[in-house]
């Protein structure tokens, strides 16, 4: 199984945020209920506690790194961003990201286009890519309003689109993962792949931000 | 002619209104992140014990209250939790059994 | 795929998407129902979410659209330039040649 080393790279998208309110200490109905489930599980013999380890710890190296590695990676090589483009889940293997099922499909900002994603009916998202969903894009305020008023929700993130560039909402609400690639910043000639990711951010990979050389 | 349009569910919420989007994040507690974990490994292919469908499903049905007031993974656990019931793969006794036994043994270590 | 239904439209085809409202899991949202779009790509033939959600099979598999939309015929009071697009994934049963519809 391959490792990524790439700490430094990594840095730029790993963020601590403060726990949910009412999560520490106290033994919630549906605490317990994962607890029952997962010792019932174990019990029978159809995962092992260090299944659900492994798979945490798992979870816990995703993060939007991942995702970052592709864009720079693209933005730097135009075949193999053409490659993207067609086929995002092969692209992804290509260079060594491991993407499980996923069935990547990867939209491109442009000068004319700007994409933009959204789960309406629940919230899928890249996981495999970027980690764990951010709650805002889970939220009810996100679902409902971005489908139907873009320019609005991006303009609340601080990212205005200008009326001459098209605006595209995918709605992945199927098989398909979707990953945008942000445009890349100018300034940026001649920096190095780990030097480009670190400006690929989750936000523009979701398209509610743009990818900034600050 | 056409009779009214029937109401929509209460996860289908694309176009409805709504207010400013909250950015704010969170860290996952352990508990959610099992609750995650648990999805994984039962969800792959070596198990196929639980489709991302049926736990959609078993949200969906929630209602709208419960729906708004519980918290994402909770939600997923209540989710899973169905499924497992549905299939047979626990029972509903051997549930009840066992947060029972865990909430005591917590309730001793307090 | 042997045990997949075979697909009916072609990228670039107009279609309207079947308005019908049964409880059940379904993966086409309600804002969708009844509007007319082109098909922008056929992403393949995936077991059908619906029979999944009840753990059955969905055999056979459906073809899968990513369809488009432009927003002006989504939305009434869409405020946007009128070259917006929204963009959905649709299972073909749910969709409809737009001659067949009018």
């Amino acid at each position: 199984m391959s490792h990524d080393h790439d700490h430094a790279q990594d840095h730029a998208h790993v963020h601590r945020y403060p726990p949910r309110p009412d999560q520490d200490d106290t033994l919630t109905y549906y605490r317990a209920m994962e607890a029952a489930v997962r010792e019932l599980l174990i019990d029978k013999g159809v995962i092992t506690a260090e299944d659900v380890r492994r798979q945490v710890e798992n979870m816990d190296g995703r993060n939007a790194g991942r995702g970052a590695k592709m864009v720079a990676h693209a933005w730097l090589d135009p075949a193999y961003k053409q490659r993207m483009l067609a086929d995002g889940s092969k692209a992804a293997e290509e260079i060594g990201l491991d993407v499980g099922p996923l069935k990547l499909v990867v939209v491109e900002n442009t000068p004319a286009v700007h994409n933009v994603i959204v789960c309406t009916l629940c919230s899928c998202y890249p996981r495999m890519l970027l980690g764990l969903p951010p709650d805002w894009y889970k939220s009810r305020n996100y679902r409902s309003r971005v489908v139907r008023e873009p320019r609005a929700v991006l303009a609340e993130f601080g990212t205005v689109i200008p009326d001459d560039v098209l605006i595209r909402v995918h709605d992945s609400t199927a098989d398909m993962r979707y990953l945008v690639v942000p445009r890349r910043p100018k300034g940026t000639e001649n920096w190095s792949e780990a030097e480009l990711a670190r400006l690929v951010t989750r936000d523009s990979m979701i398209g509610v931000a743009l990818a900034e050389n600050a | 002619m056409t009779s009214p349009v029937p109401p929509r569910g209460h996860h289908d919420m694309g176009g409805l209104p709504a207010g400013a989007i909250d950015p704010a994040e969170h860290d996952y507690a352990l508990w959610e992140k099992r609750v995650d974990a648990l999805m994984a490994l039962l969800s792959h292919k070596d198990r196929r014990l639980i489709t991302v469908d049926e736990l959609r499903r078993n949200i969906e049905s929630l209602g709208p209250e419960a729906y708004d007031k519980m918290s994402y993974y909770e939600r997923w656990i209540y989710a899973i939790t169905q499924t497992l019931l549905q299939r047979g793969t626990i029972t509903v006794d051997e549930l009840g059994r066992k947060i029972e036994a865990i909430r005591t043994r917590e309730a001793q270590r307090g | 795929m042997a045990d997949a239904v075979a697909p009916r439209f072609h990228v670039g085809d107009r279609v309207t998407v079947r308005e019908a409202y049964p409880i059940g899991h379904v993966r086409t949202p309600y804002y969708i129902r009844g509007k007319k779009g082109v098909i922008e790509r056929l992403c393949g033939a995936f077991p059908n979410p619906e029979e999944l959600a009840y753990a059955r099979s969905g055999r056979p598999a459906q073809p899968l659209y990513r369809v488009r939309f432009l927003q002006r015929d989504v939305w009434p009071d869409y405020a946007g330039p009128p070259v917006d697009v929204v963009e959905v994934e649709i299972y073909q049963h749910w969709l409809e040649a737009e001659e067949r519809a009018r």
